[in-house]
């Protein structure tokens, strides 16, 4: 085993399929990925075209942001895989933590101040 | 957790995960990922709270232009396809194909990070200095700690594609280009809070 730790392989050792799979894993991921544009792309417009209050767009960006959070730490990165459990806790208690921290900043050096 | 990997049959599907130390590495990176969260949940924070305090500099609407900050977003967002591509073709086996989409990844990073360079040395020219103000300090703190993070990147992803140039996917490379993709799309990731909270949110004048 240890031996064969810097040889390149000949072939690959994916069944049939295992390739099935990663061809629709990747189908999935084109499709995450149009979504992400077309996602930007509404944000950029709904900014673009000032017909809302600034409230609700600025609250619908965010929106938005967060979908694509979504979408690339869950399709692009693959958290919602398998074997992902230890990722999964990471991860989000690491978003869980920065909530309290960005209200913090915003109340303690913002709020007050301004 | 087994020791030992069947490589009679050839690259094994996974081959980021398929030795002890890929695994460690994986269960590793992600938690300096959820570390770098928390890092830039702070810097955001401190854009939030000091981005009214313009202290009689450039305010966020004077300076920020949509198609620019579109144009980086596109290119940021493209290049986390294209190394989704890659990773794919890593676990398929495909060394060729895997290093060439590593490379478009590269170079669209250089593009975003040119773009970047740009835009700082126009708002400079604006007069929006370090030191200007609250909103200036925060803002280049923030967009700045992740441009490094491109620099980072970008750095690694050019040592790594140089020094395995010719090696072929083993399984002592294929963590190390695993763990760049991951830190790519982080990377990506911070990129989508940053053109929403600060370039849209300045240009909507929230």
């Amino acid at each position: 085993m240890a031996d064969h730790l810097s040889e390149p392989f000949k072939k690959s050792a994916m069944t049939n399929e295992e390739i099935m799979k990663t061809q629709r894993e990747m189908r999935i991921q084109f499709i995450a990925f149009a979504f992400m544009i077309a996602l930007t792309f509404l944000a950029f417009i709904a900014v673009g075209a000032e017909v809302a209050p600034p409230g609700f767009v600025i609250s619908f960006i965010i929106f938005l942001a967060f979908i694509q959070l979504f979408l690339q730490l869950y399709y692009f990165m693959h958290l919602k895989d398998k074997d992902h459990g230890w990722a999964n806790t990471f991860m989000v208690s690491g978003l869980v933590l920065s909530i309290p921290t960005i209200v913090a900043l915003i109340l303690i050096i913002g709020v007050v101040k301004y | 957790m087994s020791e030992t990997v069947d490589v009679s049959r050839g690259l094994p599907a996974h081959p980021e995960r398929a030795t002890l130390e890929g695994k460690n590495k994986f269960v590793g990176f992600w938690v300096f990922l959820s570390g770098e969260v928390t890092m830039f949940a702070t810097f955001f924070g401190t854009y939030l709270g000091l981005r009214n305090g313009t202290a009689g500099g450039p305010e966020a609407a004077d300076l920020f232009h949509m198609p620019l900050v579109f144009i980086m977003t596109m290119i940021l967002l493209t290049s986390s396809l294209t190394s989704v591509i890659a990773i794919t073709a890593m676990k398929k086996n495909q060394f060729k194909k895997m290093k060439l989409w590593m490379w478009i990844t590269f170079f669209l990073g250089v593009a975003f990070l040119g773009f970047e360079i740009y835009e700082f040395v126009e708002y400079v020219h604006y007069g929006l200095g370090f030191s200007t103000s609250a909103f200036a300090s925060s803002f280049y703190s923030l967009v700045g700690l992740h441009g490094a993070h491109v620099v980072f990147g970008l750095g690694w992803v050019l040592l790594l594609l140089i020094r395995y140039n010719r090696a072929g996917i083993t399984l002592t490379n294929a963590p190390k280009f695993y763990m760049f993709s991951l830190y790519w799309h982080f990377i990506d990731v911070v990129w989508v809070f940053i053109f929403t909270v600060v370039y849209l949110m300045g240009i909507g004048g929230g």
